[in-house]
């Protein structure tokens, strides 16, 4: 059990490790919708839900299969429980505001695939947080993928508007940008915390 | 299940060789970038990542060609996730077992090439379509790639970084390493920087290949 305060994991979560920009989990929707801002907003609201969604169940599952000593089934469970949950949102998402479900696309089935989804299970049992924590990790995970989205975004919304080298366009010029930020957030790695 | 219009692949060079070069998944598709970034700040990690990833790419993929008759449409994602999960596992048991300063380098990383999108991918668009011997030779010409990708960005990271190359140091005292580039931000400006000299000679052939046809349509 870990006697970490809830305000220190919730702060390592979202900023000093961020999820995106110092673990790279999750790269890929990171670049895939953060075009739009409202889009990344949406994207980053189902990716919190599903990360709560998760993060309970990783909590239960890992109680379970230690119980019953099957620990080399926890990889597949975790997998599982998520592929579920985001079939859960896809439905909800689908029913309720087919606009959004069309502007996430692909992107939204492929949460899935949202390694940082996964590695925030892998990442709570790892360190061994109690339920609560568990949850504020999650809730400070998710926020801080949103954060990376939505700052994304906002530099890509500016970048349409100026004129870049014909050879640095589409991705290589995204990949540059994610660096800066990137070494932007390295700063906050003041604010103390380990890695991981 | 439907009989789709499923044209079988005959076996080529180019069946192994695109996975190489032309659809290469981390430079030209941008698939599976989240191990690609994370664990490429030495070369022996790029390796091995490598590797791992290849291993579980077509043991999969093979087992997926194998059953593709037999799974039904409408599970084919959480199965083919399931049958992934389950060489992940056999995968990281292993590494724990060879080298464990390994896999405290990799940490969680070998067990997120579950949702490495490189595999999902394949299986999905490729070996639930198409024959065993293609499949395996595909698979093979993808983990390639994706190794080469991994390797090209380790190197670099590495001789930048910590001015060395699988541990042995390649300068002198006087070498001051560039230590951001074995650092999250190098990660992702090493990976901009191999995208930028793939477009620019993209570009150079494109332009070639229009002066070539100018020069050919004003001669005629």
């Amino acid at each position: 059990m870990q006697d970490e305060s809830l305000y220190f994991i919730f702060l390592n979560a979202a900023v000093v490790n961020n999820f995106v920009l110092a673990l790279f989990l999750g790269i890929c929707p990171f670049l895939g919708v953060s075009a739009k801002k409202d889009t990344a907003w949406n994207m980053g609201l189902a990716v919190i839900f599903v990360m709560l969604v998760s993060s309970m169940s990783a909590y239960g599952i890992n109680w379970l299969l230690t119980e019953l000593d099957l620990l080399f089934l926890r990889l597949i469970c975790y997998i599982a429980v998520i592929a579920s949950a985001v079939q859960l949102v896809e439905m909800f998402v689908k029913r309720y505001s087919p606009a959004l479900f069309r502007s996430l696309g692909i992107f939204l089935p492929l949460i899935t695939t949202n390694c940082a989804i996964l590695g925030l299970a892998l990442f709570q049992t790892a360190k061994e947080y109690d339920f609560v924590q568990s949850l504020v990790y999650a809730l400070g995970a998710g926020g801080g993928f949103m954060l990376a989205l939505m700052l994304m975004a906002g530099l890509r919304e500016k970048l349409e508007l100026a004129r870049v080298p014909s050879v640095s366009q589409g991705a290589a010029m995204s990949l540059m940008l994610a660096g800066l930020l990137s070494l932007a957030f390295m700063g906050f790695a003041g604010l103390g915390g380990s890695h991981g | 299940m439907a009989e789709l219009p499923n044209p079988q692949e005959n076996l080529s060079l180019d069946t192994f060789l695109r996975g190489i070069w032309t659809e290469n998944p981390v430079f030209a598709m941008l698939l599976g970038m989240c191990p690609v970034l994370a664990v490429t700040n030495s070369t022996m990690n790029a390796i091995a990542m490598g590797l791992a990833t290849t291993f579980v790419l077509v043991c999969s993929s093979l087992l997926i060609s194998l059953l593709r008759n037999w799974i039904p449409k409408q599970v084919r994602i959480a199965s083919y996730i399931i049958i992934i999960a389950t060489f992940v596992t056999i995968v990281d048991y292993g590494i724990q077992a060879i080298s464990l300063e390994l896999y405290a380098a990799l940490g969680a990383f070998i067990q997120l090439i579950v949702v490495n999108c490189v595999i999902l991918g394949r299986a999905e668009a490729y070996a639930s379509k198409q024959r065993l011997h293609t499949t395996l030779v595909n698979s093979l010409g993808m983990g390639a790639g994706f190794t080469i990708a991994l390797l090209a960005l380790g190197t670099v990271r590495e001789i930048l970084g910590s001015g060395s190359i699988l541990g042995v140091a390649l300068f002198g005292e006087g070498f001051q390493p560039w230590v951001v580039m074995i650092l999250p931000p190098g990660g992702f400006f090493v990976l901009g920087a191999w995208l930028l000299l793939f477009n620019w000679l993209r570009l150079r052939k494109e332009r070639r290949v229009m002066e070539q046809s100018g020069v050919a349509a004003n001669a005629g």
